[in-house]
């Protein structure tokens, strides 16, 4: 009873006893990325789609990485059947109609939309809205799945030109339906160090993710410190100032620092880029979780300031948002 | 332990590796000298080059070929990459193991090991 089988897509493949995934599949002439075999360089990392993998494939993986599932395949030699896949999940779509659409600031929307069904999601990862002629964009979720598992808010932030955007503000209204695919990526909150003390910054509607992994973190009695910087280049850039605020008189470990990075100096904003305040604030980010959301230029920067501060690399979590050219007209 | 014991057993095998890893690639990205090369890198991603690296330093198990090196680094040399970066990176990988308490004896055939590179790295 030694041999397992490996279902990828519509194939069958078998693993004999002593053979790990990666042998498996290579020995079917299946193309997959590998390198050391020894689970030090990664590039063998696949999906169980099914069970947990073996904990042993998992060595090295952060723990979102490990969450979803994901394993090096050089390390796995399977317990039972096993269901793979070697890429992202296909996207699928969910319809959802639009509950409400208001305005956070002159540049960005809060967008709520109401799924049919509730969908397995956690606050700080991304799913793509699609209109109906089939135009894409990205956008991360900002709320919490504990409290409402069935609806979702976004921060859609008005670009020149942007064919989406523009459309979102003038054109889509409630009761409209708009499709949604699963949700994806690995910047989000785990309840499993409910002391170790968290840092997020984010850059103009980068605060969108990080308020949703916030209010979960909150929401599961997080005991260590959370630190939020949120920055960009005027006042008027920045939103939310006054409920972020009070969430600072509800919760005596969540800190806020409004940052502007502009000449301007205004009463209670700290003056300098959100990073850069950030690291100057907090002498060291040993043991610390790191979350980093919004300019690409902030997110690279921030990651090595961030780790040479003391955090470890697994411990550092960023979505840069990148505005691809595919994004304008 | 026996005059068998191999260097990366005495050095304490991965455990080991994974407490210099990030020591190692602190003092590379803070070195003046050499981090204009690590600008543009994905940080997790060369925090797995920089363990694959330091385990085959260690004496560890390692699939790496000198074609491998020639290739990682050839767009780098186009940059400027010479002797003085390498030693550079020589010297910090040394500097990690005196903060990690590791006897010369064994810090002096770590560096050979890494030495031994040098000329697939610098693509001669």
């Amino acid at each position: 009873m030694s041999l397992k089988t490996i279902k990828l897509n519509d194939r069958e493949i078998a693993c004999q006893e002593d053979d790990s995934v990666l042998d498996a599949l290579l020995r079917d002439n299946i193309d997959i990325p590998n390198n050391c075999r020894k689970g030090v360089c990664q590039s063998c990392m696949i999906r169980s789609l099914d069970n947990a993998p073996p904990a042993a494939s998992q060595k090295g993986l952060t723990d979102v990485l490990q969450h979803q599932n994901y394993f090096l395949a050089c390390l796995c030699y399977p317990e039972q059947d096993m269901t793979i896949s070697l890429n992202k999940p296909k996207d699928f779509f969910t319809e959802t109609t639009v509950i409400d659409k208001k305005l956070l600031n002159s540049d960005i929307l809060l967008l709520t939309l109401k799924c049919s069904t509730p969908l397995d999601y956690y606050a700080g990862q991304f799913v793509n809205l699609k209109r109906h002629d089939g135009l894409q964009r990205s956008y991360s979720i900002a709320n919490n799945h504990l409290l409402n598992p069935d609806s979702l808010t976004f921060h859609i932030r008005k670009l020149k030109d942007g064919l989406f955007s523009e459309w979102a503000y003038q054109e889509l209204a409630v009761g409209d339906t708009l499709d949604i695919s699963d949700p994806q990526g690995l910047c989000y909150y785990l309840p499993n160090q409910l002391d170790q003390n968290l840092m997020l910054i984010g850059t103009g509607s980068g605060l969108a993710p990080l308020l949703g992994i916030i209010s979960e973190a909150l929401h599961q009695g997080h005991r260590g410190d959370i630190h939020l910087f949120h920055g960009s280049r005027e006042i008027e850039g920045l939103y939310l100032i006054e409920e972020m605020q009070q969430l600072t008189q509800q919760y005596q470990n969540f800190y806020y620092t409004p940052c502007l990075s502009s000449e301007t100096l205004a009463n209670g904003f700290a003056k300098g880029r959100a990073h850069d305040v950030a690291m100057s604030n907090i002498p060291s980010l040993k043991d610390w979780r790191i979350y980093l959301c919004g300019h690409p230029d902030m997110v690279h920067q921030a990651k090595r300031q961030a780790f040479l501060k003391g955090s470890a690399i697994q411990n550092i979590y960023a979505d840069a948002f990148h505005v691809g050219t595919a994004s304008v007209k | 332990m026996t005059e068998t014991t191999t260097l990366y057993e005495q050095l304490g095998g991965e455990a080991a590796v994974n407490a210099a890893v990030d020591i190692f690639y602190r003092k590379v990205l803070s070195d003046h000298r050499i981090n204009r090369f690590f600008d543009d890198v994905d940080m997790a991603k060369q925090a797995a080059k920089q363990k694959a690296f330091l385990t085959m330093a260690f004496g560890g198990p390692h699939n790496y070929t000198g074609e491998d090196m020639r290739k990682g680094h050839a767009h780098l040399v186009k940059l400027g990459l010479d002797d003085s970066h390498f030693d550079a990176v020589i010297e910090n990988l040394g500097a990690t193991l005196v903060e990690l308490n590791v006897p010369q004896e064994l810090i002096a055939q770590v560096a050979a090991i890494g030495e031994s590179t040098r000329n697939d790295v610098l693509g001669r």
